[in-house]
């Protein structure tokens, strides 16, 4: 039934059946030893942690604390712990791409065929982006912001809730169509031709598709959340102009997050009705288009590597500042570049196919567009370099990672504008140049910027810092390591090398990938030891304790309130006389209140989002399989669950003002016991 | 969901228990009647204009469908949305301009790129396009 001769492509829907659609034994891929043992290793390991949650019985504890909470630091928490996980998969990815293109050299064809070899880059690029650098974004919003604006919570937080959990039920789809039917092999942003459904009749797109669409409304309504929380609950005094970097720069990713995921969800929604109604909005006849489709997926595209990185630059001006001692340099004019580029970025989507043949018209205004980005986004460097300049800088690990991102980052910037000329990147474009720069200003502008923000933050969410140690061996590992993966890979695609190959007839090529293969490998060190560092925390937790609440001298309203922060995250809500509000009320000597605690209003937890995101998985699973009456049963679960949930009214309640005083007093035995 | 944006169920900053009593407009009945009953000539008459064929043009009938479509969503953003220049201190103004800019960069640079690539990749097919290839 299994044998080895089998097509690579699985789960062609020859048979459809009425009660499993075309889910049948074949779609399991066993003819595949890597993901048979891959399937080993996490069934093992899931069990192990079924068993290990039911035999010290932490199920309760871990359904109303934590996957009901709609409490913002926990679901900040659980969107980073997302984050973290789905680092490892997509990473993983990456390794196995480096080792084949190592190995598979002139006669040599490498371990992987070529309809494997798509999927892994096609997963690789769809994990790290939708999977690991949006949850990790939003997880540190999620977390930070409201502390920073002195609110209580968001704006919505059931909402919050149901946002988590609809990008776990699509990371779980994407998790799932790797021991279960196969993934897309065409690319990241699953571009047709290839996508539509008579050249990919399995389930890849399909899985894709799903996954995206359910993960990407969790993030269309995290951002409307963020928005109004930004917008509608600032602490009294707390101007506009008053706002912390972060906040203004998480505003800003949102209010773009906003805009363009519609576009995104509508140009999956046209794809999903091409291969299941038959509509024709991408194909080639009957007026169909596909540069459409890149049209619509690239003005989602170019705007959310913004929503990514806004917020990042955020994280770096915090940090910055904080770690220099200083105010930050020229504010305004930070936040006027963040606006800036949030409108620009809207305006250079079509300089990612520039060689579609639009002409050149339009080649000149979209290449300009996109150069005039280098203008705030230089200006914010020049910032972050005159805050430093007479600072008295403390190299703490944070600070580190700021020095190494604006190295690595103005390199990768530079790349950019060089592909932004339309005539150089007629030469350039699809080569690994492009990939090598995009991994430039990604890895080393946005994965760097959420490392130094998760290190800088993990005192304020644990109450204690990250072993200093293991840090700097994450810090090294991943910064040597960019820097030996991605610089022969700047000179391959430079060369000419297309991207997306698995497999090079010129033998000359292949120490490059040697290279690049050995870069990889020190980025691995790179995560074990940032990992090592989260272990080693959580052992030597005591010696590493903070009491204070403000460990690194901090000028936020967030280090104002204990560490970790109690649920309702101020007993008094702060009131804002100035930029940098916490380090203003530090210099006038603000002393906290020791009573007249009053009862503190706050939500309720539920489990409706868990709900509904898990009936939203199983709707996405029955379509892609054409389990039509799952899909139908799931469809109306979900109306039925949505409706019930609004006649839900007991949502709020308060904290006791004794418990309130409770917790603060135990935060002062706890700050007066280390001094 | 339960969540509008009108009627936060969050905690609020000052702790106070607001209730979903807010100050905000929402609106009166007249104004939804008024809202609905505009609706539904705004969707009769693209309907009326498809199906009698009363233009006798293609291209006028999908000018007035795309005219109608615009003229609703204004109704439904003043009629149901309550959107008006005062609200919520001017924000749901300022969003309603970012959103307007938004979509007029998104139509007008899709069928502008489009346009150009029709006319410079498929010579000869499309009928009535400009061509700059011999």
């Amino acid at each position: 039934m299994f044998s080895a001769t089998e097509p690579a492509s699985v789960s062609e829907p020859s048979t459809t059946s009425a009660i499993f659609g075309r889910l049948s034994w074949d779609s399991i891929p066993f003819h595949e030893p890597i993901l048979l043992g891959t399937f080993i290793v996490v069934a093992v390991l899931g069990i192990g942690i079924l068993a290990a949650v039911t035999k010290y019985r932490l199920w309760g504890w871990l359904w109303r604390e934590w996957l009901t909470s709609v409490d913002h630091k926990k679901i900040g928490i659980m969107y980073l712990i997302l984050g973290i996980v789905m680092l490892l998969r997509g990473f993983a990815d990456a390794l196995m791409m480096r080792a084949q293109q190592a190995i598979a050299v002139g006669g040599e064809q490498g371990y992987l065929d070529a309809h494997h070899y798509d999927q892994i880059f096609s997963a690789h690029g769809t994990i790290m982006i939708f999977f690991v650098a949006i949850p990790l974004v939003v997880g540190i919003t999620n977390y930070v912001m409201p502390l920073q604006i002195g609110a209580r919570d968001v704006a919505f937080p059931f909402l919050n809730s149901l946002s988590l959990w609809l990008t776990v039920a699509g990371a779980g789809l994407v998790m799932i169509s790797l021991f279960v039917g196969e993934f897309t092999t065409a690319g990241w942003l699953n571009y047709v031709p290839v996508a539509n459904i008579e050249n990919s009749p399995g389930t890849g797109p399909d899985y894709y598709l799903w996954a995206l669409q359910i993960a990407g409304l969790g993030t269309t309504l995290s951002a409307i959340n963020m928005v109004t929380t930004v917008i509608k609950m600032r602490a009294p005094g707390m101007t506009m102009m008053k706002m912390p970097v972060f906040t203004w720069t998480a505003l800003c990713s949102n209010v773009l997050a906003v805009a363009i995921f519609p576009a995104l969800t509508g140009a999956f929604a046209l794809l999903m009705l091409d291969r299941y109604v038959g509509t024709n909005f991408f194909t080639n006849d009957l007026g169909g288009n596909a540069m459409m489709y890149w049209n619509l997926v690239w003005i989602w595209g170019h705007p959310e590597v913004y929503v990514l990185i806004l917020p990042v630059f955020g994280i770096y001006s915090e940090i910055t500042s904080t770690f220099s001692g200083k105010r930050l340099f020229g504010y305004s004019s930070m936040v006027y570049a963040t606006v800036v580029i949030t409108i620009l970025s809207y305006l250079v989507w079509l300089h990612h196919f520039f060689t579609m043949g639009s002409g050149a018209s339009v080649n000149s205004f979209f290449g300009i567009a996109t150069m005039v980005i280098a203008i705030p986004t230089g200006a914010k460097i020049f910032n972050w370099l005159f805050t430093m300049y007479r600072g008295s800088i403390r190299f703490e690990l944070p600070m580190m990672w700021v020095v190494a991102f604006m190295l690595t980052f103005t390199v990768g910037g530079m790349t950019g504008v060089l592909l932004a000329v339309p005539p150089a990147d007629f030469v350039l474009h699809n080569s690994l140049f492009l990939v090598a720069h995009f991994h430039n200003v990604i890895i080393g502008g946005v994965v760097f910027g959420l490392f130094a923000g998760m290190i800088y933050w993990f005192p304020k969410a644990f109450g204690f810092k990250l072993d200093p140690w293991w840090g700097k061996v994450g810090f090294w590992g991943w910064v040597i390591g960019y820097w030996v993966a991605w610089t022969p890979i700047y000179i391959v695609g430079l060369m000419g090398t297309t991207r997306r190959v698995r497999h090079f007839d010129d033998p000359s090529m292949q120490i490059w990938f040697v290279i690049a293969a050995i870069g990889a490998l020190i980025i691995l060190i790179g995560i074990l030891g940032f990992i090592m560092s989260i272990v080693m925390g959580i052992v030597k937790r005591k010696e590493l304790a903070d009491t204070t609440g403000d460990p690194w001298d901090g000028r936020t309203l967030e280090w104002a309130t204990a560490s970790p922060p109690p649920s309702y995250n101020f007993a008094f809500t702060p009131v804002v006389q100035d930029l940098d509000a916490w380090y203003d009320m530090k210099k006038r000597g603000h002393q906290r209140p020791t009573g007249g605690y009053r009862p503190i209003h706050m939500p309720r937890n539920t489990g409706t989002g868990v709900i509904l995101a898990g009936i939203a998985g199983v709707l996405g699973f029955a379509m892609i399989w054409y389990i039509w009456w799952l899909a139908a049963v799931s469809a109306v679960a979900l109306f039925v669950v949505a409706i019930g949930h609004t006649f839900n009214y007991n949502r709020d309640f308060y904290i006791d003002a004794a418990d309130v005083e409770r917790d603060e007093r135990e935060r002062d035995r706890l700050a007066a016991a280390e001094a | 969901m339960s969540a509008t944006p009108v009627s936060p169920d969050g905690a609020h900053a000052d702790g106070e228990p607001h209730g979903h009593g807010d100050t905000h407009n929402h609106g009166s009945m007249r104004t939804y009647l008024i809202g609905f009953a505009l609706s539904v000539v705004l969707t009769a008459i693209p309907f009326w204009l498809v199906m009698t064929d009363a233009l006798g043009d293609p291209t006028a009938t999908a000018a007035a469908v795309v005219i109608m479509a615009v003229v609703q969503v204004l109704v439904h953003t003043m009629c149901f949305l309550h959107v008006n220049t005062q609200s919520e201190g001017g924000w749901t103004l300022l969003a309603y301009l970012f959103t307007g800019i938004i979509l007029l960069i998104t139509i007008a640079g899709s069928l502008w790129i489009m346009h150009h690539l029709n006319s410079n990749m498929m010579p000869g097919l499309m009928s009535g396009q400009p061509s700059s290839l011999p």
